[in-house]
């Protein structure tokens, strides 16, 4: 599209044109060519600040003394320097001591805040509101028990792992793919488990499946149902629910059995971190 | 002659491919076998019903090859389509995570869409953008048809290939795990294929030119075309395990890898989707503003600088990583002094405008190439700036990052591409106009405001996201899990998808108009014989 010539700023073109199109000679704009020198004077001063240039043997470290590694390493000397004094009591003291203790309760809170939020919030939920299959910590209904003693074990070592030969341990029998129990035994059982604690599938199916319980659940779990801290077995008379309370729930447990693992921590978190995410998590609602 | 042997070629080419089925060790590398045999054996069917046949004696040396372009255009607004919808799924996928169907897991969750959609939308719908109007300006500003014959048809088929097989193969399971440069290894080596035969059709045509001078648009196509070709053999060096299996193992390891990776990733981002496009803008926003360029001095300069600095920002990906600091430091430099010469193609571009600025008014295709040089402008502020260590370390794996791509992508390359069809389909298709101005208005607001939700929504929940991980108690612990941030940034997913929502609707009722103005709009003569400008 050819301009008339009167239509042209007087900088006038190239000379040149292609399909059309014609270039005109302005100069760069000032304001361009100034600040793209002070980027470039900025840029040569802050290579000889900084760490840029590489030679044969590494590179130029600049004048600032500036180093990403050097950097992260002294935040965390800083932050373990700060903290140091109250780890050392926190993962010495009696364990009942840093709940009555204000200080340590109120220092173990945040911190084992910060744990539970990067290492158990995953499978636990936040603020340990629990998953199926992974028990809600927040009630006052525990697996294992639920003093600082307990929630410190469970941590230490953890659940069946095969990692710490002092992780908490139980194996509920697979009474249907072990074939311990006929179909119509486990039929009747779960029937009654579910009478327990609200109404069952199939009424007709409860008194039979009493009997079945006491020959072959209430060992562990309790003549009333009522669980076992120490075997790690569930109460089963109080709506609470690993697993599910239904009816094609509970005949999955009752048959195949079910085999939740946690890790032992003591090998990836410090005493003074275990403590405080056990105090955090004895906090929570329903520490006893 | 030439048929026999491309007869031979075919029936080898299907013969071994349907033994590479035969032995395929993975679903997608039988998959792909499977079509490339299905292509090669259709051809081999088509050649041979054309062997013999009395030739096409016409001489069409003197006329613009503009067929090739036309299925351009047509691929270019198609393949938008798919990526613009894989790009909305996978946004609401974000929100609502139910959307990853049990149904559909291992084929059409989160993690194989995505690199469909980025795929999709940069190399289906970009490349095929950059490659119909590289051949549209490059005759034209040559007056030369296009060298090679019909290698240009050959460079557009096999892209079409490239694509289709890199989607199958991401859906199905082939990827290498590197962002953008997905795609195995024989996927890759198809691509080296097309793209040197594409520089060849480029520089040929270049040679031949009837104009004393190259136009500073193939300047920058030229950049463009050698740049992604050095940086996808580089990047994709790698061995494959098995002849029979799509799985292959990188050459570089570790941090040299990475540095690789971004090097390739940055200059996909600089080359690709900057001096490509800014291709574009050269020669489109002259010719719909019927202006002449602001200043050829400008256009020099910046280009210069635009490629020497681009190829070595790549750093800036890696802050605060195993990458030593000096690599890291050069990286933020060599960005920060980017800035003017990106900001170069933006002057040259809206100053073009001058003595024509009343057109904004009337004409809704320049107000499209105008906005998409406004989003040019701020991302090229906002990568300087994010690339500064500092800002880095707040906005590094946020959701910002993903906002400052898209208003890059959606408002830059998107829009310029919009502006180029709209102006390219009346002219290819020997159309009076477009079928319609009002519609080409609606899709103007409808990408403006989605494009405006998307990077705001990005910008607050990036910016949000950051200060999250980064907040410390009084003790100096972390205040929040990353699930807090996560179930924190939901309205603003929400949103994201909206935009998203309205950028597509904006495409469909582009696509309609360009259907309507080929089938509705008034014929006129056709002039695509190649003729020096005066």
């Amino acid at each position: 599209m050819a301009q008339k010539p009167e239509d042209k700023p007087d900088v006038g073109t190239t000379g040149h044109e292609w399909d059309g199109i014609e270039e005109l000679n302005n100069p760069l704009p000032r304001w361009w060519v100034w600040v793209f020198y002070i980027t470039i004077i900025w840029g040569v001063w802050y290579t000889v600040a900084y760490p840029a240039w590489p030679m044969i043997s590494g590179a130029t470290e600049g004048y600032m003394g500036w180093s990403t590694r050097a950097n992260v390493a002294a935040d965390i000397e800083e932050a373990e320097a700060a903290n140091a004094e109250i780890n050392t009591r926190l993962a010495s003291v009696e364990l009942t001591e840093i709940t009555s203790d204000a200080e340590l309760q109120g220092y173990a809170r945040s911190a084992g805040e910060a744990v539970f939020n990067t290492w158990c919030v995953q499978c636990h939920g936040r603020e340990g509101g629990g998953f199926v299959g992974y028990p809600t910590l927040s009630d006052d209904d525990w697996l294992w028990g639920g003093t600082m003693e307990d929630i410190h074990l469970t941590i230490s070592h953890g659940i069946r792992n095969e990692e710490d030969p002092d992780a908490r341990y139980s194996e509920m029998p697979a009474f249907g793919r072990d074939e311990l129990l006929a179909e119509e035994e486990i039929v009747q059982v779960v029937n009654y488990v579910m009478s327990l604690s609200g109404e069952a599938q199939d009424p007709a199916q409860v008194e039979a499946g009493a009997t079945v319980y006491a020959d072959n659940c209430a060992a562990c779990h309790g003549e009333a149902a009522e669980g076992d801290v120490f075997q790690g077995a569930p109460n089963l008379n109080d709506a609470i629910w690993l697993y599910g309370g239904d009816y094609a729930s509970l005949m999955e447990t009752v048959n195949n059995a079910r085999f939740g693992v946690m890790p032992n921590w003591n090998s990836r978190l410090t005493e003074a971190e275990i403590r405080a995410v056990t105090a955090y998590v004895h906090q929570l609602g329903g520490g006893e | 002659m030439l048929n026999y042997i491309k007869l031979i070629a075919l029936g080898l080419i299907t013969f071994f491919a349907l033994i590479a089925a035969n032995y395929a060790r993975d679903l997608a590398y039988l998959v792909n076998a499977l079509t490339i045999a299905l292509v090669a054996g259709g051809m081999f069917v088509w050649v041979l019903r054309n062997t013999d046949e009395p030739a096409d004696t016409r001489d069409y040396s003197n006329e613009y090859m503009d067929g090739v372009i036309r299925a351009g255009v047509i691929a270019t607004a198609l393949w938008g389509i798919v990526g613009f919808l894989a790009g909305t799924f996978i946004a609401f996928q974000l929100a609502f995570p139910a959307l990853n169907f049990e149904w559909a897991q291992g084929y059409m969750n989160f993690g194989r869409l995505r690199p469909l959609h980025t795929s999709a939308v940069i190399f289906a719908f970009g490349g095929n953008a950059l490659i119909a109007t590289s051949f549209y300006v490059v005759q034209r500003t040559s007056a030369a048809r296009l060298w090679g014959g019909n290698l240009a048809w050959f460079v557009f088929w096999g892209f079409q290939l490239v694509i289709v097989l890199a989607a199958t193969g991401y859906l199905l399971g082939a990827t290498q795990g590197k962002e953008y440069a997905e795609p195995e290894w024989y996927v890759d080596w198809w691509l080296t294929i097309v793209w040197v035969t594409y520089l060849a059709v480029f520089v040929g045509t270049l040679v031949k030119r009837k104009e004393p001078h190259i136009y500073v648009a193939n300047w920058f196509y030229l950049s463009f075309i050698i740049t992604v070709a050095m940086l996808h053999l580089i990047n994709n060096l790698s061995i494959p395990v098995s002849i029979w299996g799509s799985k292959s193992v990188q050459l570089f390891s570790g941090v040299q890898d990475a540095m690789t990776q971004w090097w390739y990733g940055h200059n996909a981002v600089g080359f690709f989707l900057t001096a490509g496009f800014l291709a574009m803008m050269y020669y489109f926003v002259p010719k719909q503003a019927g202006r002449p360029v602001y200043s050829y001095k400008l256009s020099i300069i910046h280009f210069w600088a635009l490629i020497f600095l681009y190829i070595w920002a790549g750093p800036h990906h890696l802050h605060y990583t195993a990458l030593p600091d000096w690599a890291a430091t050069l990286g933020m430099v060599f960005s920060v002094i980017l800035w003017m010469p990106s900001w170069g193609g933006m002057i040259n571009g809206l100053m073009t405008l001058s003595g024509a600025w009343d057109k904004l008014r009337t004409d809704p295709v320049i107000r499209m190439m105008v906005i998409s040089l406004g989003f040019y402008g701020m991302s090229t502020f906002e990568g300087p700036m994010m690339s500064i260590r500092a800002v880095n370390s707040l906005s590094h794996y946020t959701d910002w990052t993903i906002g400052h791509v898209h208003s890059g992508a959606l408002g830059w390359n998107g829009m310029i591409t919009f502006g180029c069809l709209y102006f390219l389909v009346p002219k290819l298709w020997n159309k009076e106009r477009l079928y319609s101005l009002s519609l080409v208005s609606w899709h103007f607001w409808l990408a403006t405001i989605g494009i405006i939700l998307y990077a705001a929504s990005m910008w607050v929940t990036g910016i949000m996201e950051g200060l999250m991980w980064r907040e410390v108690d009084a003790n100096g612990f972390l205040v929040n899990s990353f699930a807090d941030t996560v179930s924190a940034k939901l309205p603003m997913y929400v949103v994201r998808g909206l935009g998203g929502v309205m950028f597509l609707s904006g495409a469909i009722i582009m696509c309609y108009n360009l259907y309507m103005t080929v089938r509705r709009s008034p014929a006129i003569q056709a002039d695509n014989s190649a003729v020096p400008a005066e």
